[in-house]
């Protein structure tokens, strides 16, 4: 089976067919590899996979569109605002989602075992992301407090720590883009996403420690387990966090594979403009 | 480490004393930044006036300002003459080094402060209460901004965008610090100095843990900066 999936990669990418030719070594491949079974040869595999989380994540979006707008009944308070409901939470989980695995990613660049440069790839992947997706909470959020609360925009600590978290991780991006070794960026980085990250905690817990408009997590009480939502508005609710979280999923893949590409483009380019000016030599040469 | 922190601070401090630049033009640039809040919010003065009222959070945000202007002096001194590379060889010990550069930066930062509050109560006509906790907010408001400040000074010297770089990094971090200082001086000012204490705690907290995180961090930093 592996022989075949090499065959289909070599043949249907011309690009990575040069992969096991004469490359320059880079320390990312070089690095130990924290999944490493076979992930040369997996790649194929891997491929097909993440175009399965995508397909679901379509799938499952637009089933959660179908289900929010036209399935699931009114709200008794809130009438047809509570539709709000179906994306708002989910896309403020994923935000989390976001800088917790770029705080995490962080965390293993530095820590000298796990020291790969995986690691900040992903952390970057992640936290780029995560800025789309605080965007996105912060436009639904101001959408529903429009009509509840009367107003786009409230001082709440809550809405006020999430507008700080979209600032800060843009502050983290540029960082991010400082030139310099790749070793240096990823360390200054990696140390840059974790001061950064001091604001996820008071964000999350911002609700539960003032007492504020943005009212705390509903759907289940914590101490009790007992849910205050059923039927078909739990299940949609449901599928309306795991479908973002596999959009979540997908696109950080498919942002990291763009970080290794073009990685592999610096290294391939000045690989190719080393050879066109030894043929230009030669041709003079001759 | 305290003495390695005590060297650079000396320099950075003996630096000042010579140069005058924090003292010419950083205090200057505060007391601009607080004459045009006058501008903007009116000329109207008085117990019960905007300029009044918002006294405690127009300190601070001009303060901030100050910072961000110190904060680029303290590591523009390093950039020249190869500095940063002496700093780096001597074999001072980093932790030493990053809090040797926050305290004198501190320090000015506390002078000014003092400028500023008398130029805050006699500009907009706000009587001064409460002395010890204002002092209280001010000395661990100012640690929580130095520390933040030479973090992200230290970060923002390896860019090419440095000027541009700092304030969009320094800003954001230090949100917290400005609003607890608010809400301390606020309740300071207002004559119920028992509403800030709590703000103290915050303040407190969050010096320390910005302290902690650049011991820590800083020795990375500086060698790739």
């Amino acid at each position: 089976m592996s022989l075949t999936t090499t065959t289909t990669e070599s043949g249907t990418t011309p690009a990575r067919a040069g992969r096991t030719g004469g490359e320059p070594p880079s320390t990312e491949r070089a690095a130990p590899k924290p999944h490493a079974s076979g992930r040369g040869r997996a790649r194929p595999l891997a491929d097909v996979a993440l175009s399965a989380v995508g397909a679901c994540a379509l799938v499952g979006v637009a089933v959660t569109v179908w289900l929010g707008l036209w399935v699931t009944p009114p709200d008794r308070f809130m009438g047809n605002l509570v539709r709000l409901l179906y994306i708002h939470p989910s896309i403020a989980w994923v935000m989390y989602i976001c800088y917790g695995v770029a705080f995490l990613s962080s965390l293993a660049f530095l820590w000298p075992r796990t020291r790969s440069l995986r690691f900040d790839k992903l952390a970057g992947a992640s936290s780029e992301v995560g800025v789309v997706f605080t965007g996105l909470t912060l436009v639904t959020g101001s959408i529903w407090g429009r009509p509840t609360w009367g107003t786009w925009w409230t001082w709440d600590p809550l809405l006020t720590t999430t507008a700080l978290l979209f600032v800060l991780y843009l502050g983290y991006l540029t960082v991010r883009r400082i030139p310099g070794e790749p070793e240096v960026c990823a360390r200054r980085s990696a140390i840059a996403a974790l001061v950064a990250f001091v604001d996820v905690p008071i964000c999350y817990f911002s609700v539960l420690w003032w007492r504020s408009l943005h009212q705390a997590p509903s759907i289940a009480d914590p101490v009790t387990g007992k849910t205050y939502i059923h039927g078909s508005m739990a299940w949609t609710l449901l599928l309306s966090f795991v479908s973002f979280t596999l959009v979540y999923v997908w696109l950080v893949a498919r942002r990291y594979r763009l970080f290794v590409l073009a990685e592999r483009e610096d290294d391939e380019g000045l690989a190719q403009a080393l050879a066109e000016r030894r043929a230009e030599s030669s041709q003079v040469r001759a | 480490m305290w003495r390695d922190a005590l060297l650079v601070a000396g320099k950075d401090l003996r630096i000042e004393a010579r140069s005058k630049v924090a003292i010419g033009q950083v205090v200057p640039f505060a007391l601009v930044v607080v004459l045009l809040f006058g501008l903007a919010l009116g000329p109207a003065v008085g117990r019960g006036s905007v300029l009044s009222q918002a006294a405690p959070g127009l300190f601070w945000v001009a303060v901030l300002l100050a910072t961000v202007l110190a904060v680029q002096r303290s590591f523009a001194i390093e950039a020249l003459d190869g500095a940063s590379d002496g700093l780096r060889l001597s074999g001072l010990d980093p932790a030493g080094i990053f809090v040797g550069k926050a305290a004198a930066l501190g320090s000015q930062l506390l002078v000014l402060e003092v400028v500023l509050t008398g130029a805050v109560a006699l500009l907009y006509d706000r009587h001064l209460a409460g002395g010890l906790l204002l002092a209280g907010s001010c000395v661990a408001a100012t640690a929580g901004l130095v520390a933040v400040g030479t973090i992200y000074g230290v970060v923002s010297s390896g860019a090419r965008q440095r000027e541009t770089l700092l304030p969009l990094l320094f800003f954001p971090m230090v949100a917290p610090i400005l609003l607890a200082a608010t809400k301390s001086w606020d309740a300071a000012l207002a004559g119920t100095p028992g509403r800030g204490i709590g703000w103290l705690d915050v303040l407190a907290v969050f010096a320390v843990a910005y302290l902690a995180m650049g011991t820590v961090a800083f020795g990375p930093l500086l060698e790739d900066a």
